[in-house]
């Protein structure tokens, strides 16, 4: 099993595991740790005061509209923006993966927004999305006479969050799926080509069970993602609004703890997002590859 | 996928051949036209950033927008590195990403060299506390860190941006990833020429692993250059802020917003993630995408 384990020192190891193993436990255990016990409390006049309340902040959250509204909100975007992302991202790394001319500019001209921040794309679709002088209503008005009100309609500014973090995840998955499709093993492609498949066949028939793994494992990156990478989005484009339309939860858990101070509620909601993060890593951990990233 | 067989037949030949070829030239352009797209759409709005960074207000909102370079491209980027504070906010990003960069490398290739090379007890317990914190995103845990850090002393401080990163799972299983495809041989020799572990780590394991220090490198300096909200939440004065919270200060100017400053700003904020991301993605796949196939 361990082959390579050559060397043995009763202390060397140690020394050089401390400094990983003192930063998790300080920096992320315990503070999981806290969050746990935090929640349990209602914390007011800025953390002056903190009373026990057992599970009382989880019964308001599961029984107040206002949360049940935020769930189906990140519920929705997660969903639509795992499965537009990583479709999209699918579809255009088999057309990369084509052998055609410049595959490798065509690679590298979709991947390259992995290296974008949400922040800026944020900011910039801001820009593009603006409802009196943006450049897309512009395009709209001229060409179909229509300059809807991006960020003030439930609905499209909802969809404008979705379209922004499609458009800056899609290269993620292209980076991953492209790689998939290099280390597919020719010869079975080539036995169904021989066979007279379709390609339409042996995409679906070979090619995508083929992904299975890596498929798993970009469905947790991406949902996780849409989980947190989705704050910047928020709060620079739509702040939650119109009246909470678009208020997810990693968003409301700032507002709750930061700019409310309602320090325990948004605790709980942090346990509730760790429980969903915790059953999608024991799905990828069972089903997936080995492969770990966070980007973190 | 491309019907490779059948392109190597003479031109001449009689038969079905030549249509064969017109539907596989035809199928290719159509790749092409849907690439192409896919590429425009991608790159359209960081082109359109980039031409108003250059325009005036006036240019900005004239009717209908001018798709060509401004008159204010100089003034614009001026404006906002020296008003706005982005300069200031550059270098801050750049220390915390490049403290967390170089440091997680260290700190990671330390721990992947106990966990590989090293018999120890309770390995398999600390493997398994270094996985579990796959679960633990920061932003899960904001509220507590927050309160931890502000405990600390750190409030307002490099450190809060810089000291929780510096480990990782992701950067210890990336080097324990290389090392396990490096052949046992190798360590063996190195012991019977008596050298000893750092020794072996430095003079063999170091040079074998620049794929992965080039992918760590793009990974955490794109991660952390990229962070907003926890910087948005610990830093709280505008010396010590990164420069993608700064950019929210472009968008939220008490007169009406100058969108060509703010263009600027994006562009700045933008191009040293992707400068690095540019340099190093093919390092970046190979050691990362295309790790550890079976």
């Amino acid at each position: 099993m361990d082959t390579h384990a050559a060397y043995k020192s009763r202390w060397l190891p140690w020394v050089l595991l401390a400094p990983t193993f003192v930063i998790l436990l300080v920096f992320l255990y315990y503070p999981t740790f806290e969050t746990f016990i935090l929640s349990l409390y209602r914390v007011a006049f800025f953390g002056l005061s903190k009373q026990f309340v057992g599970f009382g902040n989880y019964k308001e959250i599961f029984t107040n509209p206002e949360y049940l509204q935020i769930f189906w909100n990140t519920a929705i975007f997660a969903f639509l923006v795992v499965l537009l992302s990583m479709s999209v991202g699918l579809g255009l790394s088999v057309l990369a993966n084509q052998k055609i001319r410049g595959r490798g500019f065509y690679r590298l001209m979709l991947i390259w927004p992995y290296a974008l921040s949400p922040a800026v794309a944020g900011v910039i679709f801001l820009f593009l999305f603006n409802e009196q002088s943006g450049i897309v209503n512009y395009l709209l008005g001229i060409t179909l006479g229509i300059t809807p009100n991006w960020l003030t309609d439930p609905v499209l500014a909802m969809a404008l969050l979705i379209f922004v973090a499609v458009w800056k995840n899609v290269g993620y998955n292209v980076v991953f799926y492209i790689a998939g499709l290099q280390n597919l093993p020719g010869e079975v492609l080539e036995a169904a080509l021989i066979d007279g498949a379709t390609p339409w066949q042996r995409f679906w028939k070979i090619t995508f069970p083929l992904l299975g793994p890596m498929t798993i494992f970009l469905l947790i990156m991406n949902t996780i993602y849409a989980f947190f990478d989705a704050f910047a989005f928020v709060d620079l484009l739509t702040k939650g609004g119109p009246s909470n339309a678009t208020n997810l939860l990693i968003y409301n858990i700032y507002r709750d703890g930061f700019e409310y101070y309602k320090t325990g509620l948004a605790a709980a909601q942090s346990v509730i997002l760790f429980v969903a993060v915790v059953i999608l890593t024991i799905i990828q951990l069972r089903f997936g590859e080995s492969r770990t990233h966070y980007g973190g | 996928m491309a019907q490779s067989q059948v392109q190597t037949q003479p031109s001449r030949r009689p038969g079905p051949r030549p249509t064969l070829r017109r539907r596989k030239m035809m199928s290719h352009l159509v790749v092409h036209l849907l690439l192409l797209a896919a590429v425009f759409v991608v790159a359209a709005p960081l082109l359109i950033a980039f031409i108003f960074s250059t325009q005036t207000p006036a240019q900005i909102f004239s009717y209908p927008p001018k798709f060509t370079i401004g008159s204010a491209l100089v003034e614009n980027y001026k404006t906002a590195w020296y008003e706005y504070n982005l300069g200031v906010y550059m270098k801050n990003s750049f220390i915390i990403a490049v403290a967390v960069t170089v440091g997680k490398t260290i700190v990671s290739f330390m721990a992947a060299l106990a966990l590989v090379y090293f018999r120890f007890p309770l390995k398999g317990a600390i493997f398994t506390f270094i996985l579990l914190t796959l679960m633990m995103p920061t932003e899960i845990m904001i509220v507590a860190l927050f309160e931890l850090v502000t405990k600390l002393g750190w409030s307002n401080s490099y450190a809060a941006l810089i000291v929780p990163f510096l480990a990782s799972a992701t950067g210890t299983f990336l080097f324990r990833q290389q090392f396990l495809q490096i052949p046992t041989s190798l360590v063996d020799a190195a012991k019977i020429d008596g050298a000893g572990p750092l020794r072996f780590a430095w003079s063999i394991l170091l040079p074998m692993s620049f794929n992965v220090i080039a992918a760590m490198a793009v990974i955490q300096f794109v991660y952390m250059w990229n962070q907003y909200l926890w910087p948005l939440i610990v830093i709280r004065e505008n010396a010590r802020q990164v420069v993608q919270v700064g950019l929210k200060g472009l968008t939220s100017g008490q007169d009406a917003t100058n969108w060509g400053i703010v263009m600027a700003g994006t562009i700045i904020a933008l191009l040293p993630a992707l400068i690095v991301f540019m340099l190093l993605q093919e390092q970046f796949s190979r050691g990362f995408a295309m790790s550890e196939e079976k």
